[in-house]
């Protein structure tokens, strides 16, 4: 490979080179392998899995029970079913309040626009509590709803300054183009701001896409029902006290299999959509820590 | 003219100065308009804002107002307003309890910890990215260590037991190896390299992210005049790279003071027990144990409370301070 290097820099000697690469390597395997032999224990026959102590990192014979009895209508099938309907609906409820949110505090000069403002971004000074917002939530009749794993973090002000910096850098011909045409405010929304937006639309959805998929502390103080429980607090059953992930049906699996089988489907989702959103990463981030 | 009507007419002279969106619809230039009309005019806006701004005043004011919690005896069935008002009982009770001065300590000195081990990191793993010329390297190097900051921290501990865990992947390769094996998980006198460690697996390719685009942005002139001079790598680094990403390092650095005691609660949470409350507990974990395994909600406010005041003092000695360093600091607004 060819490669140039800017006149005042010369090419590194091939000690320099090598060390980069090791390095390099190094940092690449450190967070790779971990997720390597999970997926590979999980996928491991039982009697290799026990055979070598509780995990694999090539397995032999490749068998998916695993897989089959977790999803088998047992906990962990349900689990999926509520984080992956709480992420879809919170998701969808999140962009479109802070879309709307972002758009209006985006027009300069509108009424009540810097109160509100300062409103919001006074709340990233001082979050609100675990124990008041507890208090919010019983008060506001959110317990055991599958509501309070998303009503108390609908708008994420960090994800809010990132959306109205970035409908701000729009130019503002287009809208008053739009507006002459006798566009009104939604019209322009829909038609000129949100077809330019896709960018920021894709990082912000998926940061709180993240956010709702990976919530499971809340679960655990505002559902005394367990069955309502998301997969990140049935898989901390196990992390910290190794409960029994199966359903009713008779463990053909390693008990290790199956518990890294669910720490995959846990993960699945996350890495299935990063590499289509990865691009947009940085000019999200950026953007909201220029304007923060 | 009353203070409010010299207000809103210096707020109209400002917006008619400055070139603005709608300008033909919005305000003719010293129009004065009535808050009526205003209102009128953006009442579609107004409806935008609607769903947002209620989120912001039940959830975040509403919780704020419940902070009162912290100065009652409270009585869950008697709510707030029922419960006995204690004054400044519970913050006597917090500052003469052993158990709360361990919990500030442990946050402290893992917040240190972090400050050490985890800042420099991300700033050596980006002038690494960055002296790499070939784009589709550094492209899987970027995606491969942004991963694991969308992993939860379950997960995340998950892995980690997985890997260090007594019957884990480490151990039965230092067993293989006849190199003994070493007690990590669960073991109180690990904990504290052991959370930091996390961390950094976590989020040290995330945090390169900015560092990345400041290194972008510093001036090519400066590398070619200084190798010019005959500067070397060493040089080069100290003279031109660092101070040029200085104002971004700064800023950095006050951000993480002004949340000094926000070392995470959901790993703590998952990981506190494993190594009990002695070295385990930080400050929001206390919150969550008082509160919820020992009832005494009152008492766990006025910790929560306590957090959150200093936090806000954090956050402005360290701009204040940024500011007198010649620096942008957070807000500058």
């Amino acid at each position: 490979m060819k490669h140039t290097y800017p006149a005042w820099q010369g090419r590194p000697g091939p000690a320099v080179r090598a060390a980069k690469a090791i390095a390099l390597t190094v940092v690449v395997l450190l967070v790779l392998f971990p997720i390597w032999t999970v997926v590979a224990t999980s996928l491991a026959a039982p009697q290799d899995v026990i055979a070598n102590g509780g995990w694999v990192v090539w397995p032999r014979r490749i068998t998916v029970d695993a897989y089959t009895e977790i999803l088998d209508g047992g906990v962990v099938t349900r689990a999926l079913l509520v984080s992956a309907g709480v992420t879809l609906a919170g998701t969808a409820l999140s962009l479109t309040c802070t879309v709307l949110l972002a758009y209006a505090l985006s027009r300069p000069g509108v009424y009540g626009g810097r109160p509100v403002l300062l409103l919001v971004l006074f709340t990233f000074l001082f979050p609100p509590g675990m124990i008041p917002l507890f208090l919010v939530v019983r008060t506001t009749g959110l317990f055991d709803q599958y509501a309070a794993l998303i009503l108390p973090f609908l708008v994420n002000v960090f994800n809010l300054v990132v959306m109205r910096g970035f409908f701000q850098s729009i130019p503002t011909e287009l809208l008053e183009a739009a507006r002459i045409d006798g566009a009104g405010d939604l019209a322009i929304l829909w038609r000129v701001v949100l077809p330019l937006s896709k960018a920021v639309l894709a990082v912000v959805g998926l940061f709180y896409a993240v956010a709702y998929w990976n919530r499971f502390f809340e679960a655990i103080i505002y559902f005394n029902d367990q069955s309502k429980w998301p997969i990140g607090t049935v898989l901390r059953q196990y992390v910290t006290g190794g409960a029994d992930m199966t359903g009713e049906a008779v463990a053909t699996a390693a008990p290790q299999s199956t518990q890294m089988a669910v720490v995959v489907l846990a993960t699945a989702p996350i890495v299935l959509v990063y590499p289509f959103l990865q691009r947009y990463f940085v000019k999200g981030v950026l953007t909201g820590a220029l304007k923060a | 003219m009353s203070a409010i009507d010299a207000q809103r007419s210096s707020d109209v002279g400002r917006r008619a100065a400055t070139p603005i969106d709608g300008g033909v619809r919005r305000v003719a230039p010293g129009a004065r308009r009535g808050h009526r009309q205003r209102f009128r005019r953006d009442r579609l806006l107004l409806l935008m804002m609607a769903p947002g701004v209620a989120y912001f005043l039940v959830f975040h004011y509403g919780a704020l107002f419940g902070n009162t919690l912290a100065f009652v005896d409270y009585v869950p069935f008697l709510g707030i307003a029922g419960s006995e008002w204690v004054g400044l009982a519970n913050v006597r009770q917090m500052f003469g309890d052993p158990d709360f001065w361990n919990a500030v300590h442990n946050t402290v000195l893992i917040a240190a910890l972090q400050i050490v081990f985890f800042f420099p990191a991300p700033l050596a793993l980006a002038l690494l990215l960055h002296s790499l010329v070939g784009d589709v390297v550094k492209r899987f190097v970027q995606s491969v260590v942004y991963l694991p900051h969308f992993l939860s921290w379950v997960i995340v501990v998950a892995l980690f037991q997985h890997m260090l865990g007594g019957a884990g992947v480490v151990n039965g390769w230092l067993d293989e190896w006849g190199l003994g094996t070493i007690h990590v998980i669960g073991n109180p006198e690990a904990y504290k390299p052991l959370v930091v460690a996390q961390v950094l697996w976590k989020e040290c390719g995330w945090a390169t992210i900015i560092f990345l685009a400041a290194l972008s942005q510093v001036d090519e002139q400066q590398y070619e005049a200084s190798a010019l001079d005959g500067a070397g790598w060493w040089r080069r680094l100290w003279h031109v790279t660092l101070p040029g990403i200085r104002p971004v390092i700064v800023l950095l650095l006050v951000l993480r003071l002004g949340e000094f005691l926000d070392v995470g609660f959901e790993q703590f949470f998952l990981q506190r027990q494993a190594v009990g409350p002695e070295v385990g507990e930080v400050l929001d974990t206390f919150v969550y144990f008082t509160g919820f395994a020992n009832g005494e909600f009152g008492y766990a406010a006025a910790a929560g409370l306590f957090k959150g005041v200093i936090g806000v003092a954090l956050v402005y000695t360290a701009n204040k301070v940024a500011h007198r360093l010649g620096e942008q600091g957070v807000y500058q607004r």
